[in-house]
């Protein structure tokens, strides 16, 4: 009875895909358990087993030590098996309250009325229990990410779950939510929860987890136990050789301006100045990384240069030439290449297949058309270089329809597209989001290439670590406002957390 | 794709075989039903004549709700721009004294332009304002009604009848002696044609053009295409003007060729029944070719089956209504077929199991 779930031998096979393949997992009785692997490696799947939404073809599950069959979802909360998925299942304009009970409604009046009241008291004494502070009465599109995540934490412990499935908990977090988590999970462990955390990052396992499963290609490649395994071994399993975690590079050799954003101002999705007379320069041959926490305009600046909102005033010149009122092709055409922020909403068609994608902003050219007419063989065959040069693993190539990719692989095709137009401007968002450390290290390096090839390169990212390894130099925004450029270099994390909170350097020196 | 075909296929089968149930309630016998039925549609060359006369209107509005569709619009106003198109169509027929071949081709372009006119204004108001297609393309459909109840009295009127405009002249009508001839006199007519041809070309468009391509990348995601610099609102506009103008064909098709005028006070069932044509079709321009020959069989079957039982036409109907039933929760039949997949598997797995333990 030292387990608490048991999943052994699990096999899973999609069409064209062997997902899981000979997977065992063990989670002891009040550990925190990661589970590790590489986008696409089969980590999702396998929890998805485990809460009953996939059935395994082959394998068995045991829960404190019965072999049972999860048929669906229901059957795991039966079992006292929780999930909290990386898209929260919440709805907007209901209150914590409301979206915890939703389906097992405590009922009054012989059933015609719900017993909120009875609800949330019981939600107030989880959330003190276990240190949420959550709000029962507010709602939820007033809270924050981090305050939405721990609603689905008390969703589950909300009925009586023992054990939690944390799916990249920390992606969507700032740092401080980050150890705040933290923090939950030691609380969650005390009063003997077990819970199985997926991430691929590598410093929240060491900080948070006891042991660690690592998979790769769908295959178990084994569990350590965290303390005495260094970052670096755990890569190596996942990744099947040695990572480099320090990004190589030589120092830039900045040329002539490429990008000049001249006080440039923005309405935002709301109506007010996202922006505010935001100038800066980004040069041929370096990487100018934007520092900022979530919503401080980074989302508007990188909008107005790729076209996708109007500027209210100031100019933006590319090469040389003012493209403030150009259309979005125009610009695509005069080189910008963009990896955006959104890469469902915006960067793909996921109902179009890969190929299709590829061609995303060339199809009109020739080879990929012709006289208006789409050159299928050459689009298949131009997709299929990129798909093998960036490593893209799907179910049948190029033909694959965009949503059946992990997210990953998505990802990575997207960056394929935008990389191999060789823009003289790219433009990388988020790059690297939800990706794990062999995809990071290898987009840093064609990053780097890009620059090195002397293009100019605008990094947003909200990760710190990536910007401050990445760049030369760094700018950082607060509120929309630019807080001060520096030399990435000559800089400090703390000196850029400083600005981040909107300390200028001058003050703060 | 294939799947389609099957989920297809079986909301025929199943519409059928409820229909055959609905005909045995009422105390019919179904075989008698259906042959009669089948043979009202293609007994002798006059009645498959018909037959394909009837489908030719369904095959364009058919085709005009799918290109709508497969570009992310849903253009439930076909009704209203097969009127107007056919309007327009019958004024320039009725007005212009010219050869044959010329005024047809006149008249083809007046419904192509009469349609997409009514047709864009729903585009540009989504485009511009976000205004839902449906409710626009709708309110469209009353305001061509209208404005024939108006305009065919004070312009086109007939000699004897108000509600009616005068009969196009032999010059402007769709039909041929040759067709007729080979019919034995039905009234099937040179619409047929012109819809097999705007079948491949849509077809063409669709699947093999950059245009067909940015239309479907606006359709299925909106952010990705303007993120790829396509032009979305001009791709909205124009495939709404598009998806009216094969409707305002095919209401060339109906008042120059099926029919030889245009009345007042009917919105065509042609541009709703479009609607389930699609649906059947699955979108796909052979698709729709395809139901709507079948449709055009049962539509014009049931007259005959009517005519030679007890079974009302209302059966017909019904068994239309019950096809598009089945076709629309297409999802319900997928389920159904990967529920017998499934149970088969499971039953050849558990009689492997056996074998291992003997």
């Amino acid at each position: 009875m030292e387990y608490a779930v048991e999943m052994l031998n699990i096999r899973k096979e999609f069409t064209g895909i062997v997902a899981n393949d000979d997977i065992t997992l063990r989670l002891k009785r009040g550990e925190v358990h990661a589970l590790l692997g590489e986008n696409g490696a089969g980590k999702s799947t396998l929890m998805s087993i485990l809460f009953g939404m996939y059935q395994a073809d082959q394998g068995v599950i045991k829960v404190n030590g019965k072999e049972v069959r999860i048929a669906n979802p229901n059957v795991a909360n039966e079992l006292g098996i929780g999930m909290v998925h990386q898209h929260f299942k919440l709805v907007e304009d209901f209150t914590v309250t409301e979206n915890i009970i939703m389906g097992i409604e405590p009922r009054k009046w012989f059933g015609l009325g719900i017993d909120i009241q009875k609800a949330s008291k019981k939600i107030e004494e989880l959330s003190k229990r276990y240190g949420l502070n959550v709000d029962p009465h507010a709602k939820v599109e007033d809270i924050s990410v981090g305050m939405q995540q721990r609603v689905e934490i008390l969703k589950t412990l909300y009925r009586n779950a023992d054990v939690l499935i944390l799916d990249e908990p920390t992606a969507v977090l700032t740092p401080q939510e980050i150890d705040e988590l933290g923090r939950i999970m030691k609380n969650l462990i005390a009063e003997g929860k077990s819970i199985i955390i997926i991430t691929h990052k590598l410093k929240e396992i060491k900080s948070f987890a006891d042991r660690c499963t690592v998979i790769r290609r769908g295959k178990t490649i084994g569990t350590v136990d965290v303390a005495p395994t260094s970052e670096a071994d755990m890569a190596e399993m996942m990744v099947g050789r040695r990572v480099s975690f320090k990004v190589d590079k030589i120092a830039s050799v900045p040329r002539e301006v490429v990008l000049k954003v001249e006080s440039l101002s923005v309405k935002n999705a709301k109506k007010v100045l996202g922006l505010k007379d935001f100038s800066i320069e980004v040069r041929a041959g370096e990487i100018v990384g934007i520092a900022g926490v979530e919503g401080n305009g980074q989302s508007d600046l990188i909008e107005a240069i790729t076209g996708l909102r109007k500027v209210e005033s100031g100019n933006i010149v590319l090469n040389g030439q003012d493209i403030t009122g150009h259309s979005i092709r125009d610009r695509i055409e005069s080189g910008i290449g963009h990896i955006p922020e959104d890469r469902q909403k915006r960067g793909l068609v996921l109902d179009y297949t890969l190929a299709e994608n590829i061609v995303l902003e060339v199809y009109y050219r020739e080879p990929y058309s012709r006289k208006g007419i789409l050159q299928n063989s050459k689009i298949k065959q131009y997709a299929n270089e990129i798909l093998e040069s960036y490593d893209v693993r799907s179910g049948e190539g190029a033909s694959s329809v965009a949503r059946s990719l992990s997210g990953g692989n998505q990802q990575k095709a997207i960056i394929g597209r935008e990389i191999e137009r060789d823009p003289i401007l790219l433009i990388a968002v988020q790059p690297t989001r939800g990706l794990d450390v062999g995809s990071i290290e290898y987009i840093h390096k064609r990053l780097i290439n890009h620059r090195d090839n002397g293009k100019a390169v605008l990094l947003v990212s909200l990760e710190l670590q990536e910007i401050m390894n990445i760049s030369d130099r760094i700018a950082v925004v607060n509120q929309g406002e630019l807080i001060g450029v520096v030399q990435a270099s000559e800089t400090t994390e703390n000196e850029i957390g400083l600005m981040m909170a909107g300390v200028k350097k001058e003050e703060g020196a | 794709m294939n799947n389609r075909i099957v989920v297809s296929l079986l909301a025929v089968v199943f519409g059928l075989l409820a229909g055959a149930v609905l005909m045995a309630v009422t105390g019919h016998d179904p075989i008698t039903g259906y042959s009669y039925l089948f043979e009202g549609g293609l007994k002798n060359p006059e009645r498959i004549g018909n037959t394909l006369a009837t489908a030719t209107p369904l095959i364009f509005s058919g085709l005009s709700v799918a290109f709508a569709f497969r570009t992310g619009l849903f253009n439930i106003g076909v009704a209203g721009q097969l009127l107007f198109g056919g309007f327009c169509a019958s004024a320039v027929g009725l007005s212009l004294d010219l050869p044959k071949a010329i005024l047809l081709i006149l008249m083809l372009i007046a419904g192509f332009v009469g349609g997409a006119l009514w047709a864009v204004v729903p585009g540009f108001l989504k485009a511009k304002f976000n205004v839902h297609e449906v409710v626009s393309s709708i309110m469209m459909n009353w305001i061509a009604y209208w404005t024939i109840y108006y305009a065919v009295p004070a312009y086109l009127k007939g000699e004897f009848l108000e509600t009616e405009s005068k009969p196009l002249p032999e010059s402007a009508s769709l039909k041929v002696s040759f067709l007729t001839d080979m019919f034995d006199g039905s009234y099937i007519n040179l619409g047929l044609f012109v819809a097999v041809i705007a079948v491949i070309i849509v077809a063409f468009i669709i699947n093999k053009t950059t245009f067909g391509y940015e239309l479907k990348a606006v359709g299925n995601n909106r952010h990705a295409a303007e993120y790829a610099g396509i032009a979305v609102n001009r791709s909205i506009i124009l495939s709404m003007a598009i998806s009216g103008g094969i409707a305002g064909i095919g209401g060339v098709a109906l008042y120059a060729g099926n029919a030889s005028n245009i009345q007042i006070g009917i919105l065509p069932s042609q541009g709703f029944d479009g609607i389930a044509v699609a649906l059947l079709g699955a979108n796909s321009p052979v698709g729709v070719l395809l139901s709507a020959l079948f449709f055009g069989l049962l539509y014009s079957g049931r007259g005959f089956m009517n005519a030679m039982t007890e079974i009302p036409p209302e059966i017909a109907d019904s068994i239309i209504a019950i096809i598009i039933y089945f076709a629309a929760t297409s999802i319900l039949i997928e389920r159904l077929i990967r529920w017998f997949i499934r149970r088969k598997a499971n039953a050849k797995s558990a009689s492997e199991h056996e074998g291992k333990v003997k």
